[in-house]
């Protein structure tokens, strides 16, 4: 770990310290913000009274606190998703992987029929059948989003599968199991990193557009899609009610997406470029 | 070829069987009775036990999948429970302006990312080089509806280059433009990354040299030796493409006012109007499997080297 990092380019420090940063505000949201992110006042409506850094939305909420609270919610609700697709990805690329025959036939249909699907209009239909709610959007974005994982992660193994080691560890007498755990998965862990760290920057911008079209969590809740989408009915008068949470969510997204680049030049700089 | 064929065509009857099966099941497990939908709120009890009947939604789970999965492949998708109409006819509808606004956005992805990656392989490592890389990966990240609204409120509400929604149909491609633009904007980013990666592994290659050796010129190097070469990938790139244009155009359609079928679903998903849903689940399901399969085929009929690491793949 050591001397991938000593590997890393500017751009992926500065991207790893603007990443920090993120998750200093979102851990720190309740002292960082100057305001309560949910107190409407209809005195206040889009101006830009004394206090309120950003000025206030069609709400009189603060702009500011709105978008420090938002970063947890992006960021929270981005990370869980997944996490929980990573987890269904692991289970299934790796039992595919492994085992090959027919377990990996059958489950690579399954993944090719979860990745033929529109992955918002699938995000979509799931929330409905779940209902509102933060769980609800966390299980959508994670349902799909598996697949891909999965699809790599197989790889990975049918790679790792036949390597000497591994033979080597079987004939000791190794169970599947402990072979899997001991000898695959850490070997798959820089590959894990980096489908993580890009994955989650799709789970983000995922989240944000569901929220977007109000299909994500409950509306009142800050998140930087939801404030977008409050935020454009007012363009007309208030253009940066638009752009700052925008701006926000590239930010976060872009932040990723070098440091994905990054991490996957350092720990395969063969694929670099790739996916 | 013909044994390819074959075997990549029933390659695809599982999956597809099993897109039928996920969204008949999503539409099963949502909560609340369809025909209490249908019926009304004032309905009697008796009205709802006929209407359940009619439905057929007092037979068991497996019956009901069998007789759904049999309506579709008859190309019955169902009726629209707001307006009656039937779900296929509405999308053969608007099908046409996603199309239009796809085939665009397309246009402007492969012009704008194939340059942008040209560029940045030649110029590889250098200032250059990293002006497009930092514009592509820029491109990724802006979700599509930021860059939908900043591009409708710069060129449409202060400019007044195009027209900012109503759209009023007519054969008229200026009111695809802009929304076509943000989605093409999107694509062209990444396919910018891939067009530049590729291009560069080829330009690292023997033949390469033997043609610059050969004192060919550096431009029919780069065009006839080296980037048609590249584009393989690139091919693959644009036809997994349209599955996000599809994701794409519910959003796009949504802040520019395209009557197309991103729109549709929207409208159908606020109304909560399942079997619409279900349907255009569906359809684009189907596209994405059929474009597909015809990429693979085209590929494998122009290039064998690819057929047959494609058949030693499905062994493996």
């Amino acid at each position: 770990m050591n001397s991938a990092l000593k590997r890393m380019t500017w751009a992926g420090w500065i991207s790893l310290a603007g990443l920090f940063a993120i998750v200093l505000v979102a851990i720190f949201a309740p002292w960082l913000a100057p305001n309560n992110p949910l107190e409407t006042d209809p005195l206040r409506r889009l101006a830009k009274p004394e206090g309120f850094l950003l000025g206030c939305d069609q709400l009189g909420q603060c702009v500011f606190s709105r978008l420090i609270y938002g970063t947890r919610l992006s960021l929270g609700i981005g990370f869980a998703a997944r996490f929980s697709a990573l987890i269904i990805g692991l289970m299934v690329g790796m039992l595919a992987g492994y085992f090959g025959g027919w377990l990996d036939w059958a489950l690579m249909r399954v993944v090719d029929m979860f990745l033929a699907f529109p992955s918002l209009l699938l995000a979509i239909a799931v929330s409905m059948v779940l209902g509102n709610g933060i769980g609800t959007v966390i299980m959508a974005l994670a349902i799909v989003g598996w697949a891909e994982m999965a699809r790599i992660i197989r790889s990975a193994t049918l790679e790792l599968r036949s390597a000497e080691f591994i033979v080597a560890a079987r004939t000791l007498g190794s169970g599947h199991l402990r072979i899997i755990l001991t000898h695959i998965l850490p070997n798959c862990m820089p590959l894990i990193t980096v489908i993580f760290t890009m994955g989650l920057a799709t789970a983000v911008l995922a989240e944000a557009s569901l929220s977007f079209l109000g299909l994500g969590v409950d509306p009142s809740l800050p998140t930087w899609g939801g404030m977008v989408a409050s935020g454009k009915d007012y363009m007309m008068r208030e253009p940066m009610l638009v752009v700052y949470p925008g701006l926000c969510i590239a930010f976060l997204v872009i932040v990723l997406n070098i440091l994905g680049d990054e991490l996957r030049d350092i720990f395969d700089p063969s694929r670099k470029g790739q996916f | 070829m013909l044994e390819f064929t074959l075997r990549r065509i029933t390659g695809t009857i599982p999956v597809l069987l099993g897109i039928l099966f996920v969204a008949f099941t999503v539409l099963y497990l949502i909560p609340g009775n369809p025909a209490l939908t249908v019926a009304g709120p004032r309905a009697d009890q008796e009205t709802i036990d006929r209407i359940s009947k009619e439905m057929g939604l007092d037979k068991p789970v497996h019956a009901r999948f069998f007789s759904y999965a049999s309506r579709v492949c008859q190309g019955n998708l169902g009726e629209s429970v707001v307006s009656g109409k039937p779900v296929l006819e509405s999308i053969a509808e608007k099908f046409p302006y996603t199309i239009k606004l796809a085939l665009i956005a397309m246009l402007f992805s492969v012009v704008i990312g194939v340059i942008t990656g040209i560029i940045g392989a030649v110029t590889n490592g250098r200032w250059l080089d990293r002006l497009c890389t930092f514009f592509s990966v820029t491109g990724i990240s802006i979700p599509v509806f930021l860059s939908g609204l900043i591009f409708l409120y710069v060129f449409a509400v202060k400019l007044r280059w195009f027209p900012t929604s109503g759209f009023r149909g007519g054969d008229s491609l200026w009111p695809f433009i802009l929304p076509a633009f943000t989605l093409g904007i999107r694509s062209a980013a990444f396919l910018a990354r891939i067009v530049r990666s590729s291009l560069i592994e080829v330009l690292n290659q023997d033949f390469i040299r033997t043609a610059r050796a050969k004192g060919l010129k550096p431009m029919r190097i780069l065009l006839r030796h080296g980037l048609v070469n590249a584009l393989i990938p690139v091919v693959t790139v644009i036809g997994l493409d349209l599955s996000s244009y599809l994701n794409g155009s519910v959003i796009v359609e949504t802040i520019f006012d395209l009557p197309g079928i991103g729109r549709f679903a929207m409208d159908a998903i606020l109304k909560r109007d399942y079997p619409v849903i279900q349907g255009v689940v569906l359809f684009g399901a189907f596209i994405f499997i059929m474009v597909n399969l015809f990429i693979d085929l085209l590929y494998a009929y122009i290039n064998p080297k690819i057929r047959d690491e494609m058949m030693r793949k499905s062994e493996k």
